[in-house]
């Protein structure tokens, strides 16, 4: 599989602090990599790096071999597309008007005449057909995530980032949401998703980043990445990794309610 | 009724207003006009002779020297300061940023002062012109914009509090330094800068309007080619740039215009408070938010708003010409608290 985009040696350094070391990572169309660590690991900013929203201190980052910092906004915005954890909006558009902005990069483009059916796609995959009429302000947070998610598939970019797409939803929209990212996968599409929820990362993802402490710690097959020590060692809490449909499943060890 | 239903109405409302308002204009005052007079008048400059056209010269020169060129800058102030409006809360993203209450309006009065007053001894007069007045405009109103601008973002996102709070600092500063120009000059100078503090249509010259029309339409067009990327910038900084917007460059640039617009506005009217505030928010009432329709409609709205507002400002009181400044703030104030108190109440403090 080709490596859409990739990162080479990348250490991001804020105010002298080491966010980010030396972390070689490719994202390669046709499957689903999800990032997954600890809180404070450095999910986002990697996100960040990759989706080219920020320049590494040190190392690079390509897009289909071209250095991103050559590449323009506009371009940019036909290659990749980024849901952000932050989703308001400061006017009351309503919900087709948002969708519909996901379509702006292929203004005065032949692509242009694709607009219609990707924009009823992307509803159709997210679920929110009848909120199409509502005002974006009124929604809920979760209708607001689902909506956020529609404009950005609507975009119909190469590769697609999801930063913690499932964080405001209930379960069965989490499962929805990443059936269609995995849908996207099969499309011949990158995705890339973080999540904090390993057995849903296990369950869709066909590789697993697991970044620890600004490091990446491995990357692989879920069932490479997710064993009951190494995840153990990592969050700091002991797990027990149980196997459903050949796909792991991490549960915290808990103790027995005492009586 | 639908957006595009209601667009429609409004902009035959607006079209309706705004002939209504400048036909009525052009006929009040202390010489009557009858409409024929005004229409046989215009078709008579145009080459069309006609039996309406007024033969009596003195009607001919109070609608040509004194009413037209009034009408026309009230015309042009309204739609830049409404355009102006539109476009600041547009890069602020909050409906409550306006070039009166930010102080952008107090900034550019303060540097068409400091042109009056300092002008003469520095040249600039004799060198610019009626252009020295509108470049020292909007140089203090750029400055009041950036300065607005840098303080109240943060993160890519603008604090309401932040945002009137450097307004209040600005329109303070600013209005020391007129007090302070006001104590340097002498006393036609003072006239003029008072005149600046309460906004007046009053006296408006062809010269003047030829230096505000222009920049007001170019400005307006501008804003308009930008409306789509507004409409982007709505949902955040960051996912604007994701959809290919060129964030910081938008952002200048649409300081730059902000500046200029109420720049040219002021320097030749003064201070007109809440024109910028209260037309967009009408008009994202009744078609949406949607930039485009929304800037062309302020355009026609603030002009139709200004132009009636003059007519009231000249004629409420029999003889007299009241500031339209204060009669903007007057209605604009309080419809301000309703906004603040409606913001508040939504999102449940101040931020």
């Amino acid at each position: 599989m080709s490596a859409r985009i990739a990162a080479v040696g990348v250490s991001v350094v804020i105010d002298g602090q080491t966010i980010l070391a030396d972390i070689d990572l490719e994202i390669r169309a046709g499957e689903v990599l999800a990032l997954v660590g600890p809180n404070g690991a450095g999910k986002s900013t990697l996100l960040s790096v990759l989706s080219g929203d920020l320049r590494p201190t040190r190392g690079s980052v390509t897009v289909d071999g071209r250095d991103i910092r050559d590449i323009r906004h506009l371009e940019l915005a036909r290659l990749r597309s980024v849901l952000t954890q932050e989703n308001q909006v400061s006017f009351p558009f309503t919900v087709t008007e948002v969708v519909e902005m996901g379509r702006s990069p292929w203004q005065r483009t032949s692509s242009r005449d694709d607009d219609e059916r990707a924009i009823a796609e992307a509803i159709q995959a997210t679920d929110v057909s009848h909120l199409a009429a509502r005002r974006y302000t009124s929604l809920s947070g979760g209708e607001k995530a689902r909506v956020s998610l529609a404009r950005v598939l609507a975009q119909g970019t190469p590769t697609v980032f999801l930063d913690e797409p499932t964080a405001a939803l209930d379960l069965r929209h989490q499962e929805e949401v990443m059936t269609t990212a995995a849908g996207l996968a099969r499309s011949g599409r990158a995705v890339v998703v973080v999540v904090h929820d390993l057995s849903l990362a296990a369950a869709y993802a066909d590789r697993v980043a697991l970044v620890a402490s600004g490091r990446l710690e491995t990357a692989g097959t879920p069932t490479e990445v997710f064993t009951a020590e190494r995840v153990g060692r990592i969050y700091g809490l002991p797990v027990e990794v149980v196997t459903q449909n050949e796909r792991p499943v991490i549960l915290p060890v808990r103790a027995a309610p005492s009586a | 009724m639908t957006r595009v239903a209601r667009g429609i109405t409004l902009s035959v409302s607006l079209a309706v207003a705004l002939l209504a308002a400048v036909l009525f204009s052009s006929m009040v005052g202390q010489l009557p006009v009858t409409p024929a007079e005004i229409v046989g008048s215009v078709l008579r400059a145009a080459g069309i002779d006609n039996a309406w056209a007024p033969t009596d010269p003195i009607v001919e020169s109070t609608i040509w020297i004194v009413r037209f060129p009034r009408i026309v800058m009230g015309l042009a102030v309204g739609a830049a300061l409404a355009v102006a409006g539109a476009v600041m809360q547009a890069i602020f993203g909050n409906p409550l940023a306006e070039p009166g209450v930010v102080g952008v309006s107090s900034g550019a009065a303060l540097g068409a002062a400091s042109a009056i007053v300092f002008g003469g001894s520095l040249g600039l007069t004799a060198a610019l012109g009626s252009w020295g007045i509108a470049v020292f405009a909007f140089a203090g109103g750029l400055l009041a914009t950036l300065v607005v601008y840098f303080v109240s973002r943060a993160n890519g996102r603008t604090e309401v509090v932040t945002l009137l709070l450097t307004g209040i600092a600005i329109n303070a500063f600013a209005g020391a330094g007129l007090a302070f120009m006001l104590f340097m000059g002498d006393t036609a100078t003072r006239e003029q800068i008072t005149f600046w503090q309460l906004g007046s249509l009053n006296g408006s010259l062809w010269r003047e309007v030829a230096i505000v029309a222009p920049i007001t339409v170019l400005g307006t067009v501008a804003a308009v080619v930008l409306g789509r990327r507004y409409d982007l910038l709505a949902l955040g900084e960051r996912n604007a740039r994701h959809l290919g917007v060129n964030v910081e460059a938008l952002r200048i640039g649409s300081i730059v215009l902000v500046a200029l617009l109420t720049g040219v506005a002021v320097a030749f009217c003064g201070i007109i408070a809440f024109v910028g505030l209260v037309v967009p928010h009408v008009i994202r009432m009744a078609i949406g938010p949607s930039h485009r329709p929304l800037l062309v409609a302020s355009a026609v709205g603030g002009a139709a708003l200004l132009t009636f507002a003059d007519l009231v400002a000249r004629t409420i009181v029999p003889g007299a010409d009241l500031p339209i400044g204060m009669l903007t703030s007057l209605i604009g104030g309080p419809f301000f608290f309703y906004l603040l108190y409606r913001q508040r109440k939504r999102s449940g403090g101040w931020a």
